[in-house]
């Protein structure tokens, strides 16, 4: 797979002084849905910036759709949509008038297109009933999707979304999953920045992890998560013969609580199937059984510590 | 999902099947990629002011300046009206103190353009201009709405551009209400007829019109070298309001320094130093010396401040 965003030793100070990204090498693989994770203050947006061309990096390089930024925005950027730190909006105009003033932006948007493509995205947000009300007089949410929809106006080869749920009713996040996934199936990349851990894992391939400016790990979600391997739990009152017959089975590092017996399952050529068969066949009272993924939860604290506070 | 999906343009073909809600597998199974690459449009640019201006004229503070341009007409006619009984008697001889061409709008209305023209340019006008020019990026900044006009990819120089064309429109239609208020309100308080030129010819009635359209383009031209101040105190400054009370008061403060003797080396190069010339456009024949150097002055102004304007924005971190 070829990468969409390619950094190397991105660095970003502030004129404050302010050490907001350090040494970043951060490689989006094409057609991933990449979860950018990372505490208050870790230096996601501020990423998110150099990217898009806002702000000059200090040092360092960053590539997206193979053009370097900030000197290639006019040429990749029509080809990126973008939803940086929240919403900005004209609160005189109207929803629609909104979308048309960013469309009219875009130097290769068809006007006469844009009607038709401003409901399409209005439409793709649920934002339709409201088309016609003045953006002041939104709600947050709506606020969100509005610019969600800006980032929708065109079929896009990237999608970055910084905090794309933030202000959403329950509902309105699980829409946003499913737009994420279904822009993903057409072959948009995804980048998103969040903190809602389970998020990232419903719908990303990729994450990485930030802390203080700096990376602390990437790849894919199944490998940050427990390095990849899941715990086998078996529930059981008899756990003595389950936990024996485990072993027989091939299954290490039992270790039995309550009547819950865990252990790291054998190598992936086993079936799974075979050893409730074997348990079965003990005379093992199964109750449940399964796979447990570690969460990425467990992962990330781990990395970024417990007390999650900002940096300073 | 919307049957509109299929709109995408010139050819980008957005393979889009009805998915939805359904957790597809990621590229391989897509039969194009979303988004590829889009010709530029050569129209462009102009689309991008069009849309510009547009947004200008929706804001309620733009509306609220031209009403109050609108209003000194009414208000200089309504006075003048009072002043003279209502009888629109020929008492209006020379001699009276005040603006120019007060005194000859009792005998012909066309007179009030000139006055509320020469009324309104030393600060009505430009001040409304720098409210504009001063929020044009400064106020985009602070709302956060720059940055997506940014992304979406709008183009430092050409929004620069766009807008600078932009407050230059404002410039011209802002004069063009105070001139046609006053042409409205003229002909309806006094009478029309033919003009007595500052050298004392007459000329007709339709010249007279023709001559006040001429004074006003050139009006609104001299307000492009302080549009161009403006703009480029809103590169600087991270608010709307911080950017219009910082241009406002740069007019201000130019304006009292042209009004100091002891400043005379400096004053032919502050930009409201030959505002004033447009009367002579109302010389039989047209002087055109002083319009000249002031046309080459305001131009002189833009360059400058166009020149320092782009160079701050288009080297500019945008952090909001
Ligand atoms: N304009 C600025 N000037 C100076 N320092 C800044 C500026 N913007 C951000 N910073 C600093 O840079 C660091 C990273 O900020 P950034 O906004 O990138 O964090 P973030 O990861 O997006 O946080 P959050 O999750 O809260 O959105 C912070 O320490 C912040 O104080
Ligand atoms: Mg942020």
């Amino acid at each position: 797979m070829t990468a969409v965003i390619e950094t190397h030793g991105l660095t970003k100070r502030y004129r404050g002084g302010q050490l907001a990204v350090d040494r970043l090498d951060l490689t989006v693989p094409a057609g991933s849905v990449f979860g950018f994770l990372g505490p208050n203050g870790s230096g996601k947006t501020t990423t998110i910036r150099m990217l898009m061309g806002l702000i000059e990096p200090t040092a360092g390089s960053v590539t997206v759709l193979g053009g370097t930024m900030p000197k290639a925005v006019s040429s990749v950027l029509p080809q990126v949509g973008a939803l940086i730190e929240g919403p900005a909006l004209y609160g005189f105009l109207n929803g629609r008038d909104n979308l048309a003033r960013f469309d009219a932006a875009d130097p290769t948007a068809d006007p006469r297109t844009r009607r038709a493509r401003v409901a399409a995205a209005l439409d793709r947000v649920g934002l339709t009933p409201a088309a016609n009300k003045k953006a002041k007089a939104y709600s947050l949410g709506m606020k969100q999707r509005l610019g969600l929809a800006a980032a929708l106006l065109q079929p896009r080869r990237l999608l970055v979304l910084d905090e794309p749920t933030n202000g959403l009713d329950p509902q309105g996040m699980r829409e946003i999953r499913s737009l994420v996934r279904e822009l993903a199936a057409d072959g948009t990349t995804v980048f998103l920045s969040s903190h809602l851990l389970d998020e990232i894992e419903q719908v990303c391939t990729h994450a990485a992890v930030m802390a203080q400016g700096r990376l602390l790990t990437s790849g894919s979600v199944a490998d940050l998560a427990a390095g990849g391997r899941g715990r086998l739990t078996v529930i059981t009152p008899d756990t003595g013969d389950a936990a024996r017959l485990l072993k027989e089975s091939g299954v290490t590092e039992l270790t039995i609580a309550e009547d819950r017996v865990t252990g790291d399952p054998p190598d992936d050529t086993t079936e799974l199937s075979d050893i409730t068969a074997a348990l079965v066949r003990g005379g093992v009272r199964v109750r449940g059984f399964g796979v447990e993924r570690a969460s990425l939860e467990d992962a990330f604290v781990a990395l970024t510590g417990e007390g999650f506070d900002v940096a300073g | 999902m919307s049957q509109a999906e299929h709109t995408g343009t010139e050819g980008a073909v957005t393979a889009h099947t009805e998915t939805t809600g359904k957790a597809g597998p990621p590229a391989a199974a897509s039969t194009a990629v979303a988004g590829e690459p889009r010709a530029r449009r050569p129209q462009w640019t102009l689309g991008l002011f069009h849309s510009e201006l547009l947004t200008t004229l929706r804001r309620w503070r733009t509306l609220a300046l031209l009403g109050v341009l609108a209003a000194v007409p009414i208000l200089i006619g309504i006075a003048v009206r009072i002043e003279t009984g209502g009888g629109g008697g020929p008492d209006g001889g020379h001699g009276g103190e005040g603006p120019a061409f007060i005194t000859q709008i009792t005998n012909n209305g066309l007179f009030l353009v000139f006055a509320a023209l020469a009324a309104t340019l030393p600060v009505f006008l430009p001040m409304a201009v720098g409210v504009v020019a001063g929020d044009a990026i400064a106020g985009e900044a602070n709302a956060g709405t720059l940055r997506y006009l940014l992304v979406a990819p709008a183009g430092r120089t050409r929004l620069l551009l766009a807008k600078y064309a932009t407050v230059l429109a404002f410039c011209l239609l802002a004069t063009l209400v105070v001139a046609v208020s006053a042409l409205i309100v003229g002909a309806l308080l006094f009478p029309l007829g033919e003009v007595t030129t500052i050298s004392g010819t007459t000329i007709s009635f339709t010249e007279g019109l023709l001559r006040a359209a001429l004074i006003a383009v050139v009006v609104a031209a001299s307000l492009a070298g302080f549009a161009a101040v403006g703009l480029f105190v809103s590169t600087l400054a991270s608010s709307g309001i911080a950017a219009m009370a910082t241009t406002v008061g740069l007019l201000i403060t130019v304006q009292i320094l042209g009004t100091i003797p002891q400043l005379d080396a400096i004053h032919p190069y502050l930009f409201p130093h030959h505002w004033m010339s447009f009367s002579d456009l109302m010389r039989e024949p047209l002087y055109w010396d002083e319009v000249r150097q002031n046309l080459g002055l305001q131009a002189l102004y833009a360059a400058v401040f166009g020149s320092a304007a782009w160079a701050r924005f288009t080297t500019k971190d945008i952090n909001a």
